[in-house]
């Protein structure tokens, strides 16, 4: 039984990544409708210029603040740059687009700052979180701001007007026009607040998987399948995948013998598939109703 | 939340193609198979290779764009099929000694009732989870091929060696060019066979299905089987690909069919056009020439390079080729008038 506690809390710790990056996927699927493959990327890219601030000398809650505010801004800059010209053009294209976001930022990445792995501090230091071997400061620190987010985000687009313009806007896009939402710019807003998000939950990551161009890799692949698993529609849960999808992985990896690190996801992934065919909008999505 | 946002009209994801503007005219059909019979007589045998690796990843998109361009049923899995195919020839061919021609009809059978059974429980997904359940087959195929039990008939990590087959009857050709027209043949059989399915009446539900599967069942489609029915098809299609590509490669290898080659063959459907199904030899070509182009240009950069070009198509062309070839067509017929 123990073990069984142990690995859960483990689970949670790791489940805590996947919940930052799912709650970024999440906020730019309600803003767009699409899946973005480069948000991982964005995400370490913003990871590395907080690196690289520090490297300079800034003190790591000035890199924090600065990097945010970069991230917002290029978020904003790539959606009229490269997405905006794309808004008429078919889905599918537009995902071809986010392939290419994807190979040109990891390339960028690459060339600046190679592929040696690096350390990144980390703001909570590394001690055991409450005399537990399994769950450091750090990541108890990542929980907690992971839900500090979800509950900031919760009063945005439930009390704000911009949040709630964002909404409509996602949701029913002419009529939110015709009541003078200016549904591009929100998209905009969009992409500039998950790309905020994306670097928030790359900052906090780092310390864990460490630094390079690729870590973002697998953790984005958890982090779809958590927003997936906990339905789109919801930040709250994405969260909740997020850890579900942690603790999963990890009891796998305990208890099915002959699983090893390479196994795990196949497992994982096949899991939550079969919770997508018995519930298919995800555990908290709302099923849309379509009419004919 | 709002009783508004519950009552969605959705637009389909894919666009609705009509079925004449999914071909080539006669004329046109004529000339590029001309030119595809003709380019190897004059070229080097590595150009030959290349050319056959254009026409096998040209039937993995085709098989792709049936599914999505014909069906609206998105994939990222189209890699663990790819594989199944290939892994099947190529045991056929090294354990059983089977003839390499015998080992495609087999394998295409045996990827025909994987993607048909995959494609029963993908039936109550759509959009970014069917996505997601087909990325979750791709992931996975590489680890299951690596896996101990099978190594005796897989050869685990190592992978397997095919050999190569020589012209039969005495041919002047080299063991490329056969290889070559052999594969040209089996595309061009499988092309037709593509393009009347999708003239037929499977092919007419599976394009109400893509446009509207709630009308389409009102007018008696079996949306479950033409769905299954297509997940099947694009499948099989891909493991005769497959097959092909490991007797062209003359290796298999877990790592040769990662996600990797799934998002190409996607990206490939992209530049090709979904829906038109001549466009997947101008996707293939793109998959297989352009990476190879960027790194030319630029070694440390050429992803960037890449993504770079990528975005110069997508913006230029956001339909494909298809869209160049509607164009020209339009142009040809202004210049006849005057």
């Amino acid at each position: 039984m123990e073990l069984f506690a142990n690995q859960v809390l483990a689970g949670i710790a790791t489940g805590a990544i996947y919940a930052c990056m799912a709650l970024a996927v999440v906020m730019i699927y309600q803003a767009i409708d699409h899946l973005n493959f480069a948000q991982g990327e964005m995400a370490m890219f913003s990871t590395f210029i907080s690196w690289q601030l520090m490297q300079w000398g800034v003190p790591y809650w000035g890199a924090f603040v600065l990097t945010v505010a970069f991230s917002f801004a290029a978020g904003i800059v790539i959606e009229r740059l490269l997405f905006k010209p794309l808004a008429k053009a078919p889905v599918l294209t537009n995902v071809a687009g986010f392939i290419a976001l994807y190979a040109i930022i990891n390339s960028v990445a690459g060339l600046i700052w190679d592929f040696t792995i690096k350390q990144y501090p980390t703001p909570f230091g590394s001690s055991p979180f409450l005399g537990s071997q399994l769950i450091s400061t750090h990541q108890a620190g990542m929980i907690g701001i992971t839900l500090l987010m979800l509950v900031l985000l919760f009063f945005f687009f439930r009390f704000t007007r911009v949040g709630l313009a964002m909404r409509a806007a996602a949701s029913l896009p002419e009529s939110a026009r015709l009541v003078g939402i200016n549904t591009s710019w929100m998209i905009a807003l969009g992409w500039g607040m998950a790309a905020a998000i994306g670097s928030i939950a790359g900052m906090m990551i780092a310390p864990v998987v460490f630094l390079e161009p690729n870590m973002m890799l697998g953790v984005l692949i958890y982090g779809f399948a958590a927003a997936v698993l906990g339905g789109l529609s919801s930040p709250f849960g994405a969260v909740v995948g997020g850890f579900l999808v942690g603790i999963f992985e990890n009891l796998v990896g305990t208890y099915i013998p002959g699983v090893g690190n390479e196994l795990k996801l196949p497992i994982a992934l096949a899991l939550i598939v079969t919770v997508l065919v018995v519930k298919p909008a995800g555990l908290f999505g709302r099923a849309i109703v379509k009419r004919v | 939340m709002s009783a508004a946002e519950e009552v969605v009209t959705e637009a389909p994801a894919v666009e609705a193609v009509p079925k004449r503007a999914m071909t080539l005219g006669y004329g046109t059909s004529l000339a590029v198979l001309a030119a595809l019979i003709l380019i190897p007589l004059f070229v080097k045998n590595f150009i030959i290779f290349q050319m056959t690796m254009l026409l096998i990843y040209g039937l993995a998109v085709l098989a792709l764009n049936i599914l999505t361009g014909g069906s609206g049923q998105f994939s990222l899995g189209q890699s663990a099929f790819y594989a199944v195919g290939a892994y099947t020839s190529a045991i056929l061919m090294e354990h059983a000694g089977m003839n390499y021609a015998l080992t495609l009809p087999i394998a295409g059978l045996i990827c025909f009732g994987f993607g048909f059974l995959f494609g029963q429980p993908a039936l109550r997904l759509s959009g970014v989870y069917l996505a997601l359940a087909t990325f979750a087959l791709a992931t996975a195929m590489p680890q299951l091929l690596k896996l101990g039990y099978f190594e005796h008939w897989t050869g685990g990590v190592q992978g397997l060696v095919v050999t190569k087959p020589d012209a039969p009857f005495g041919l002047p050709m080299g063991q490329d060019m056969w290889l070559y027209y052999f594969t040209l043949a089996v595309s061009i059989a499988i092309y037709v066979a593509s393009v009347n399915l999708l003239r037929s009446r499977s092919g007419r539900a599976f394009m109400a299905i893509r446009d509207n599967e709630i009308a389409a069942s009102a007018m008696g489609v079996d949306v479950a089987l033409y769905k299954t029915l297509a997940f099947g098809v694009s499948a099989g299609i891909t493991g005769v690909a497959g097959g092909l590509g490991a007797i062209a490669v003359q290796f298999v290898a877990p790592d040769g069919y990662t996600i990797t080659l799934a998002i190409s063959l996607f990206l490939g459907m992209v530049v090709g056009g979904v829906g038109w199904l001549p466009g997947s030899i101008v996707g293939s070509a793109f998959i297989i020439f352009v990476p190879n182009i960027a790194e030319s240009i630029s070694k440390g950069l050429s992803g960037a390079v890449f993504g770079v070009l990528l975005f110069l198509v997508i913006f230029l062309v956001p339909h494909g080729a298809r869209q160049v070839a509607i164009v020209a067509q339009q142009l040809i017929a202004k210049l006849k008038k005057n």
